[in-house]
């Protein structure tokens, strides 16, 4: 069954999907969702909106959504299972679902260790992967997890996300299988920056079949400095950056990084795009929104599909 | 060798600083004592093998409770030397002596003068 | 056992300010084998209050007893005879313990010297790690005997998460990830097949979501 979803759309007809995200603010402004959203107007099939990344307060990614949907965009709704239980979950998957958000990442979510409010209770009542069979079970049959009739079904197109740097690897193509066994029907993974490695989990995903039954994006981000490399490579944990990208931005002068750090991003667009079973890329271009329209020119992935 | 130390050190004797417990320092202070020394055997020479480590460590914590209770840590010290260093034994007797005079009576004593 | 801490001493001597005849009470199971309650750190502790409260100049009396369990009626009556001679009662049983006490006795506050941290095992002398979290719906068997409830800083029963690097969770360089523990498990038992199983959401209403729980031996009742 699809659903009104652009992006589901692009990818069944077989097009090289482009998606980016856009954190929401750590305010009420409605402008500051807007103008990161002008930067990606007519460059992407779908935009993600954060849900409070990394633990930090932010607008809600529902209101941030709906805000995005307002100026044409098909919104990917993150939610995560740190902050909500079942109930709160449920209910505002209907909320989203009847305000024409089509689309929806289930995520588990950063540990709220990390954000602004670490002496904060979780939650986790239900795990990422429950998560993506609780919104297939409120979908398909038209059922809540108790087991009751929902009147109004909603109707959206489900995403995870899974982190192919991540240990132990030798389950995290398994992982990604037990997502789609789930109903997951795509995955927007975890930064590329280690293409060897990627290659390997894609070639082990292939070989569970996994790639037939769920769409793959391969996570993308530009690094605007050698400053920015170190730092995802040493303090983002999950994050794999080798040490020859490390150096080849330490070897570019100091003006020129920020274009070494889209020239890295526009091979490994490239290298990506290669390998069997990628179906698009997702840019996580982190508070440099600006030069998405950029990466998607240059890697001659623009005009998108129009409907 | 017939040397002297301060008459004011009073000697208890323990089969091993390995004996001696947190609360025997407490103890001490709560007696009226105003520095507790522990000699112990050098570090790799115990009979017992690990005594003279495990009381160095507790002689860590009873500082930790010591500068808690305002009795002050430094008042608690801990060295390790050979049966064989009668001189040295009267040095440190002499340079704790010294050391605790500079920190003053037990307070709890002139708390309760 | 269950696990305690002692709580930091400014704030038991904040608590002790207005009471001068104090009955410290220790427990001869669990926070003794985690060396937070038993006779020992009830000595230790009775000696760092009155060295405190001498130098303040405001000496107290400690009466120190140490029960063989303060979760059992019949030792918490052995207090009886003399408990009414105190102003209050400081604890360093858990959280079970300085409740049960403060039942029977009512005339009596009972206050905490520990905070009661977790269920755990000494892992080594000195060490003590959390292994359950009452949850009441033990899931052991699926996951080979490691509790991705407990262990596994999101519980997460389909883990592990993205941030589970070289087998240490990313909350806490210290911590074995549950789920990479689990996984090398399944290995070791030749079963990685099993981590296919997606496990189904919980019912948490065991735990203590459902509110306070009970637990009934009609047999036993007299």
């Amino acid at each position: 069954m699809s659903t009104a979803s652009n992006l589901e759309r692009v990818l069944k007809s077989g097009n090289f999907a482009v998606t980016s995200e856009c954190g929401p603010p750590r305010g009420a402004d409605p402008e500051a969702v807007k103008k990161k959203g002008g930067f990606l107007s007519g460059y992407v099939d779908a935009v993600n909106v954060t849900d409070n990344q990394t633990s930090v307060v932010r607008m809600s990614s529902f209101s941030a959504s709906l805000i995005l949907k307002t100026m044409g965009f098909d919104p990917v709704m993150q939610m995560v299972c740190r902050d909500r239980n079942r109930i709160a979950i449920q209910s505002d998957i209907l909320g989203a679902a009847a305000w024409g958000i089509n689309n929806i990442l289930c995520l588990s979510g950063d540990h709220q260790k990390f954000g602004d409010h670490p002496t904060a209770k979780n939650v986790f009542d239900i795990d990422s992967i429950q998560l993506i069979q609780c919104v297939r079970k409120m979908v398909d049959e038209g059922r809540f997890l108790s087991g009751e009739e929902i009147k109004g079904r909603p109707s959206l197109f489900i995403g995870c996300a899974e982190n192919p740097f991540a240990d132990p690897f030798e389950i995290r193509a398994m992982r990604l299988a037990k997502k789609a066994k789930a109903g997951a029907q795509f995955v927007q993974t975890q930064c590329v920056f280690n293409v060897e490695k990627f290659g390997k989990w894609m070639e082990m995903v292939r070989d569970l079949g996994v790639h037939e039954k769920v769409y793959i994006l391969a996570g993308i981000t530009p690094m605007k400095s050698v400053g920015m490399a170190k730092y995802m490579k040493n303090s983002v944990p999950g994050m794999d950056v080798p040490d020859d990208l490390i150096k080849r931005m330490q070897d570019a002068p100091k003006e020129k990084q920020a274009e070494e750090g889209i020239r890295i991003c526009l091979e490994t667009i490239e290298k990506v795009r290669s390998i069997k079973g990628v179906s698009g890329i997702h840019i996580m271009a982190i508070e440099w929104e600006q030069m998405v329209p950029e990466i998607v020119k240059s890697a001659g992935l623009y005009p998108r599909p129009q409907p | 060798m017939r040397l002297s130390y301060p008459a004011n050190v009073k000697i208890v004797k323990v089969p091993c600083t390995g004996r001696v417990d947190v609360i025997h320092v407490m103890k001490a202070f709560e007696n009226g004592a105003d520095g507790v020394c522990l000699v112990g055997c050098l570090e790799g020479d115990c009979h017992f093998l690990v005594g003279n480590l495990r009381a160095r460590k507790r002689v860590e914590y009873a500082k930790q409770l010591l500068d808690e209770c305002g009795i002050g840590g430094d008042r608690v010290v801990m060295y390790n030397l050979s049966s064989a260093e009668g001189q040295k034994f009267a040095q440190i007797a002499r340079e704790m002596t010294e050391k605790i005079r500079e920190l003053g009576p037990n307070p709890v004593k002139s708390a309760k003068s | 056992m269950i696990v305690a801490d002692r709580k930091p001493f400014e704030e038991i001597i904040e608590m002790l300010k207005p009471y001068s005849r104090i009955l410290l009470l220790g427990c001869n199971e669990c926070v003794t084998v985690c060396a937070a309650g038993g006779a020992k750190e009830v000595a230790v502790l009775a000696s760092e209050i009155r060295l405190f409260r001498a130098k303040e100049g405001k000496p107290v009396e400690i009466k120190e007893v140490t029960l063989e369990r303060n979760c059992d009626p019949e030792y918490v009556e052995t207090l009886k005879p003399f408990i009414d001679d105190f102003d209050v009662v400081l604890s360093m049983a858990c959280g079970c313990g300085i409740q049960f006490v403060g039942e029977r006795y009512r005339n009596m506050i009972v206050l905490p010297a520990v905070n009661t941290t977790f269920y755990g095992v000494t892992e080594q002398h000195g060490v003590w790690a959390e292994r359950c979290q009452g949850c009441g719906n033990c899931v052991l068997d699926k996951t080979l005997g490691i509790c991705p409830v407990t262990r596994c800083a999101k519980s997460l029963f389909n883990g592990p998460c993205g941030g589970s690097q070289g087998g240490v969770c990313e909350v806490n360089k210290d911590t074995p990830c549950a789920w990479q523990l689990i996984v090398d498990r399944y290995k070791e038992m030749g079963m990685l097949d099993r981590y296919l199983e997606i496990q189904p959401v919980k019912d948490w209403s065991t735990s203590r979501d459902g509110g306070p729980r009970k637990r009934i031996r009609e047999d036993l009742k007299i």
